[in-house]
């Protein structure tokens, strides 16, 4: 089964109906796929969509990239289809655009299930997130984050937020500081990820830079992106800082010596050091480690 | 599977396949276009056939124009030509 | 014995040391003192050609360096077929798209025979179908300059497109002369200098005549015969094309990074190295990736050679290249930069890259970066054949600096479209697979099992290498197995190796039912 817990730095958007793009969009190396049959594809051309990313599932060997598809809404003709083919094609998230209450959640899981059952995959195989696109949704984020066991995230959509919200963006992200803060605090208590919106020149790595430091500062555990070009900088962003290296060795290293001598007290230099810290140190390394910067020894 | 119209899917852009179907006048007639020819010609050929064959369709006439698309998207676009031909819906399309 | 002017010589002395006494036995020019003032140049190219005593069953050459620009051959063979002379062995330094009208001039006799480092568009594509019976000729760049020099390819009469040039034939792909408009620069030369050398015959063909001197480098005018001024030359916007802008392609961003961390990690990236890219996207952005590199370890190349571009001059000028060797020029930021930079100097072909001279600039070569159609899981490289069996490519340099380097990298991705790159065996032979040492792809770098040292050093640094038929089986497991191409059995062309041996033959292609 999939992993819940993974990491989660760089979510890359593919149209579901581009098959040019699907060969070996996992090569770049982002963490996630997202197929997308929603916004990218138009009504005519949903049932196209639909069945290209079926059978580029079913055939495509994308090694260990997590794959999530976007799926378009429950209430339009479109949205039960694409779940019955999206977890019979294996998936590993279905992603839920325009969340905006728990119940759309509790509804689109129970369908899942549904189909889970009618093709005998065992029930709760298919993970979910939730899109958070607009006011009300990040109004009931909390809610939103805790509404089913199979949510692994929560993710903001800047562009239809912005648009509930009649504003528009900015480069210093004023407009979402707000909504950022209350999905990050809704996935923190509810102890899933929270995923940033993309960033869509990309020509402008610097803003896309920018717009990383940003959600990694406030806590984020990455950012969706459009093109593999934004992902190496996006992972350089998410990469853990040398002295922070050194401290998270330092503290797993106190840990195992814990361990050793069959101790529940883990001290450093002294202090008694607290679990919140040894398992943001675990993240630590983890991090170096898929950024390349220790090695898989470490 | 009965073919009641013309049904097209896919696109002419690299790594995609455009097809159409209708259902001919008896038998299996493909005509194919591709870039890939001399390589894969054969080989598109026979993932077409194998849809037909899997829906059951015996009588069709298949124009294809083939940009270099893998197997999966050649087999998704006949699949989509095939359910648009026959105005049937995809529900029971799906397998585990 | 006196001269004219009165001075005492004696004849026997004369007749001993076999000299000629002043004022008698030659005109002194004291009449034409001051009023001398010949010129090479001629009213047309008909004119040129006339004088020039081409006539049927000569050869004559062209060079490339205005790329697909070029409007020099096409301006002078629809001159030649006018004049009714046939059976002409054609030996460019290479062939693109534009030479299309050659399929007209080949069907009426005119030219019933090719050499050159390749070929591309509707001409190729009839020779891939048989057009020709006497098969087309291939060489690498060093290799058609070795034959042109040694004999092997004579060439009769020089058609030589320059930027500018002065009466006198002093021609240059650069020009000094800013009040000159529009001028189609190319850069170096490199090519056609060698033309120049040995040609009997030269003309060069200018849409430019700027005052005398142009000290502009490039051909001499003393190896020029005649020199025609024309409307135009090439067309600059076309010059620099052929895909040398820097890519924005992801996956040729990726594998130029991937590249670049190779040579970074291979031991040849050390201070006062040496480097050469080819042309493609991947190939020409690994500088970008090694800019850094450099900087922070303090590397500085001590030159870059061959075909160089717009990258390598800022890497010159940011100081971290002393010296570019040119032998041409694919942009026009390097074309320019040939007249700008002092340190930027233009070789000859036999100077780059002679197979027989030991001393030629490839032997200094630590890395060359270059591209491939196809590489096979022994390594053998073709950068000729299509995928679908059609001429569409040339030798260039391939060949020349994979054996002169010390460490070779082949960048390509492992599918193209869905054409595996990596195959059991290349359709057609370019370069011995014992001369590439490193394969770099989107998928996985895999290293040549004759450098095992180089395979350890990239192991060391946490590069992981991939053995080569891994990739191969990569390639396949995505697109299918392809089916052999439909060749007949008519030979269309020899590969020829940079040495002049025949390293495989390119025979015609069937069409599909």
């Amino acid at each position: 089964m999939h992993m819940k817990q993974r990491l989660r730095r760089t979510m890359m958007f593919i149209p579901g109906n581009n098959p040019g793009m699907m060969r070996d969009a996992h090569i770049y190396g982002s963490d996630s796929l997202m197929f997308d049959l929603e916004d990218s594809v138009s009504m005519p051309e949903k049932d196209a969509a639909r069945m290209l990313v079926y059978n580029a599932l079913k055939t495509i060997d994308y090694g260990t990239t997590e794959i999530v598809v976007r799926i378009n809404p429950l209430d339009t003709p479109y949205g039960k289809a694409d779940i019955e083919a999206m977890v019979c094609a294996g998936a590993h998230v279905l992603r839920m655009p325009k969340t905006e209450t728990a119940q759309d959640v509790r509804d689109c899981e129970a369908y899942i299930a549904e189909m889970e059952k009618k093709h005998g995959i065992p029930v709760g195989t298919t993970l979910m997130m939730a899109a958070i696109e607009g006011a009300l949704g990040v109004i009931n984020a909390y809610d939103i984050a805790t509404a089913s066991d199979r949510l692994i995230g929560i993710a903001l959509g800047a562009e239809d937020f912005c648009a509930n919200m009649k504003c528009q963006r900015t480069t210093t992200g004023a407009e979402l500081q707000l909504a950022r803060q209350t999905l990050v605090l809704a996935a923190r208590a509810a102890g899933i990820d929270a995923l940033d919106t993309v960033y869509s020149d990309v020509n402008n790595e610097e803003q896309l830079v920018y717009e990383a430091t940003l959600v990694r500062d406030l806590g984020f555990d990455g950012k969706s992106v459009i093109n593999p070009r934004q992902i190496g900088p996006v992972h350089k962003v998410f990469a853990p800082a040398a002295k922070d290296i050194e401290k998270a060795r330092r503290i797993v290293a106190a840990l195992k010596e814990a361990e050793a001598r069959g101790s529940g007290v883990i001290s450093l230099n002294g202090k008694m050091i607290d679990k919140p810290v040894v398992i943001r140190a675990q993240r630590v390394l983890e991090l170096a480690r898929v950024s390349g910067i220790i090695s898989e020894e470490d | 599977m009965e073919l009641l119209k013309t049904g097209a899917a896919g696109t002419m852009e690299s790594g995609d396949i455009y097809v159409e179907v209708d259902k001919g006048a008896g038998g299996v007639e493909i005509e194919l276009q591709s870039t890939v020819a001399s390589l894969y010609g054969r080989r598109i050929k026979e993932v077409i056939s194998e849809v037909l064959k899997e829906q059951g369709v015996s009588s069709a006439r298949i124009t294809a124009n083939d940009k270099g698309a893998l197997d999966c998207t050649i087999r998704a676009r006949v699949a989509t030509a095939l359910l648009r031909a026959s105005e049937q819906g995809d529900s029971g399309w799906w397998k585990k | 014995m006196k001269n004219n002017i009165g001075h005492e010589i004696d004849q026997k002395l004369l007749d001993r040391m076999n000299f000629g006494l002043y004022g008698r036995d030659k005109d002194p020019r004291t009449a034409e003192k001051g009023k001398v003032h010949d010129s090479k140049m001629v009213a047309s190219i008909e004119e040129a050609i006339k004088r020039s005593g081409l006539r049927d069953g000569m050869t004559i050459s062209f060079h490339h360096h205005f790329r697909d620009g070029d409007q020099v051959l096409n301006q002078v063979m629809e001159v030649i077929a006018k004049l009714g002379i046939k059976n002409l062995k054609l030996a460019p330094s290479s062939l693109t798209a534009v030479h299309a009208p050659l399929v007209e001039h080949i069907k009426n006799g005119v030219v019933t025979s090719i050499e050159s480092s390749g070929c591309r568009g509707t001409l190729a594509d009839e020779i891939s179908h048989g057009l020709m019976d006497t098969p087309v000729v291939f060489r690498s760049h060093g290799g058609r300059a070795s034959a042109i020099a040694d004999g092997r390819l004579h060439i009769d009469v020089a058609f030589l497109g320059a930027t500018v040039s002065d009466e006198y034939g002093n021609a240059s792909g650069t020009c000094l002369d800013e009040s000159v408009e529009n001028a189609a620069e190319c850069g170096s030369l490199g090519y056609a200098k060698v033309d120049a050398q040995y040609a009997d015959k030269v003309v060069i063909i200018t849409n430019n005549i700027v005052a005398y001197p142009n000290a502009a480098g490039g051909i001499p005018g003393n190896q020029v015969d005649y020199v025609v001024k024309v409307d135009s030359i090439g067309d600059p916007a076309k010059i620099s094309a052929g895909a040398t802008r820097f890519t924005k392609n992801p996956r040729d961003l990726m594998i130029a990074e991937k590249a670049a961390q190779v040579i970074i990690n291979s031991g040849y990236f050390k201070d006062g190295m040496s480097l050469q890219t080819g042309t493609g996207g991947a190939s020409l952005a690994v500088t970008r990736f090694l800019t850094d590199a450099m900087l922070e370890q303090g590397v500085k190349a001590r030159f870059a050679l061959g075909g160089i571009t717009g990258q390598m001059v800022k890497l010159h000028e940011m100081g971290l290249i002393d010296t570019l060797l040119d032998v041409q020029d694919f942009d026009v930021e390097a074309a320019s930069s040939l007249r700008r930079n002092p340190n930027h100097h233009e070789i000859d072909g036999n100077t780059y890259a002679s197979p027989f001279d030991r001393t030629a600039a490839i032997n200094q070569l630590d890395v060359v970066i270059l591209s491939a159609l196809e590489i096979d899981t022994s390594f053998n490289v073709n950068v000729l054949v299509g995928s679908d069996g059609i001429i569409r490519g040339a030798i260039g340099g391939h060949p020349d600096t994979a054996a002169g380097a010390a460490l070779t990298v082949i960048v390509s991705p492992l599918i193209r479209g869905r054409i595996p790159c990596v195959v059991d065996k290349v359709s057609t032979l370019c370069t011995d697979g014992a001369l590439c040492d490193v394969l770099v792809t989107d998928a996985g770098v895999a290293v040549n099992p004759r450098r095992p040292e180089v395979a350890e050093a990239l192991t060391k640094a946490g590069i992981r290498v991939t053995p080569i038929e891994q990739l191969k089986a990569d390639a396949e497991a995505v697109v299918g197995k392809p089916d052999d191409l439909p060749f007949g059995e008519k030979v269309v062309a020899l590969v020829t190796a940079p040495d002049g041996t025949v390293i495989d033959v390119v025979r015609e292609i069937c069409d599909n039912d």
